[in-house]
């Protein structure tokens, strides 16, 4: 069976910003690729184009060379299989709570009251049913990424792309929606690509860990395997010993790299 | 923080109107003031009265708002497109660019004179100069719109399928809504000002064209009558701008 995501020898670059220059090589040669029903999850320092390989995953930007394929299918244009979770605020301010989980059915042409009976499930599934009237301005961070977590999987996407989505919440907000995405992703295992520079919260929730290396050239150069048992609960889970020893392992690989992309935003 | 702001204002705002106008009487009664040059109140509340109660100022006051109402809406529609269009295009925007600018910074009062030759001494002369005066206001508000739509945004509803027609209708038209109004106060007071300018340069009927007759009999007390309606009016349509604003703009913080 293909892979449902698959980046081969990837490389993307983006125009130098003075003609003297080089183009700036934000990923070199990557290879990866994301099983059906696998979690996996990237971390990297800071502005090491973790973004940049979630939106070419999403047929948000094209690569300079290489390939992507969906399911075993080259991809061109936008992902259809794909479901978005951005970092920052991507809710229609203009609509209500109730109205940007059902955007995606409203795009998609179903009938108003089939959609308005999947949104009131979806509401409820993130536990927002009483919030449905709200406007995006008059909700937390947390329930604003509950929002934007229905509105992503309410269209039922089997892959889903996650740009360090919880990276703006407090501590303990963020393990309850880890352990929340959990239980979704439990249901039906669709193929996650995680994106995160927090080490814990990737290995709580994955199958599989990724490490890049310091950018430019971003490139792979570490891959775990996270043989925790499931279903996990991400507070509990940072204390057993197994994952601290998983912790030390990919620690010992990524701080290098971490102290290298720290020089950079320094020098 | 602000103090609250106390109940009985709009006492204090009636009370500060009688005040001025207790000054007014008192300056030109006495004749402090010449009342031949500056009008004498009663004489000019007295004049609206009798204007409404023979009722001769309906008809004007008609033909004013009429001018004003579709300067407003046919300014405001063609300004959402052109703005719309420009602002999704960067060819046409590059292309129009210097002729927009041109046209803004020109004083569209001077084309007064061309409208009332091609569109003759009716409402329509006066209908399309307040077009060209409410026109830029919008356009220039939905061009921003346009270009300030959060391109995270955009991509969330590009990832949730939406067709460029879609994307218009959910995401530009919205975000263009919501700069529109910001401009809405200043275009209807632009729409009035076209109206009113309009048939002070040349017409048969319109609370301009009293006003000019006015003055042209030193009738200082209609004038002031004249503007006094004008006024009123005016304060009208922001007042229904702003329950219109509203009703649409419902989603934004500080429009609950």
């Amino acid at each position: 069976m293909s892979a449902a995501l698959h980046f081969e020898n990837l490389t993307v670059s983006f125009p130098p910003r003075r003609r003297s220059e080089a183009p700036w090589r934000a990923v070199a040669d990557t290879t990866l690729s994301v099983g059906a029903g696998e979690f996996v999850s990237v971390v990297g320092p800071t502005g090491c184009g973790k973004t940049t390989l979630l939106n070419v995953a999403a047929g948000l930007l094209s690569p300079t060379s290489g390939s992507v394929s969906v399911f075993g299918e080259p991809l061109t244009g936008l992902n259809r299989r794909a479901g978005y979770m951005f970092q920052s605020d991507a809710l229609l301010p203009w609509k209500t709570a109730a109205e940007n989980v059902g955007f995606g059915l409203l795009l998609a042409g179903v009938a108003a009251q089939e959609a308005a009976q999947q949104t009131r499930s979806w509401l409820a599934k993130v536990g927002l049913t009483h919030a449905g009237e709200r406007y995006p301005h008059q909700l937390s961070g947390g329930m604003k990424k509950r929002v934007a977590m229905a509105q992503a999987l309410i269209v039922d996407p089997k892959i889903l792309l996650m740009d360090e989505p919880f990276s703006a919440l407090d501590v303990q907000t963020r393990q309850l929606m880890e352990n929340e995405l959990l239980a979704l992703w439990q249901n039906d295992r669709k193929s996650v690509l995680f994106i995160t520079h927090d080490l814990e919260e990737a290995i709580s929730l994955s199958d599989r860990v990724i490490v890049l290396s310091a950018g430019p050239e971003t490139h792979p150069i570490g891959e775990f395997f996270i043989d925790l048992p499931r279903p996990r609960d991400v507070s509990e889970i940072r204390l057993t010993p197994r994952f601290v020893e998983l912790h030390q392992q990919i620690w010992h690989v990524l701080r290098d790299e971490v102290l290298k992309g720290y020089a950079q935003t320094v020098a | 923080m602000h103090k609250p702001l106390p109940k009985t204002l709009w006492l204090w705002q009636l009370a500060l109107a009688i005040a001025m106008f207790a000054l007014w009487w008192g300056l030109t009664a006495s004749n402090i003031l010449p009342p031949f040059f500056f009008g004498e109140p009663l004489k000019v509340i007295q004049q609206v009265g009798v204007w409404f109660i023979v009722g001769d100022i309906w008809e004007h006051l008609g033909v004013t708002l009429t001018e004003t109402v579709l300067a407003f809406v046919i300014g405001m529609g063609l300004g959402l497109a052109a703005g719309l269009w420009l602002g999704l295009s960067a060819l046409a925007s590059a292309l129009a660019d210097p002729y927009v600018k041109a046209f803004n910074a020109m004083p569209r009062v001077i084309l007064a004179p061309i409208f009332a030759v091609w569109f003759g001494l009716g409402i329509w002369s006066k209908v399309a100069l307040g077009v060209t005066l409410v026109f830029f206001i919008v356009f220039f508000n939905v061009y921003q719109g346009v270009r300030e739509v959060s391109p995270v945004v955009l991509a969330n509803a590009r990832m949730l399928g939406a067709s460029q027609r879609q994307l218009l209708v959910h995401i530009y038209l919205p975000s263009a809504t919501s700069w529109v109004f910001s401009s809405l106060h200043t275009s209807v007071g632009m729409a009035f000002v076209g109206a009113v300018v309009g048939e002070y340069l040349g017409a048969a009927k319109g609370v301009g064209y009293l006003i000019l007759q006015a003055e042209g009999s030193f009738d200082i007390n209609s004038v002031f009558a004249g503007i006094l309606i004008l006024t009123v009016c005016a304060l009208l349509l922001d007042w229904g701008v702003t329950l219109m604003e509203r009703r649409l703009l419902k989603w934004r913080p500080g429009h609950e």
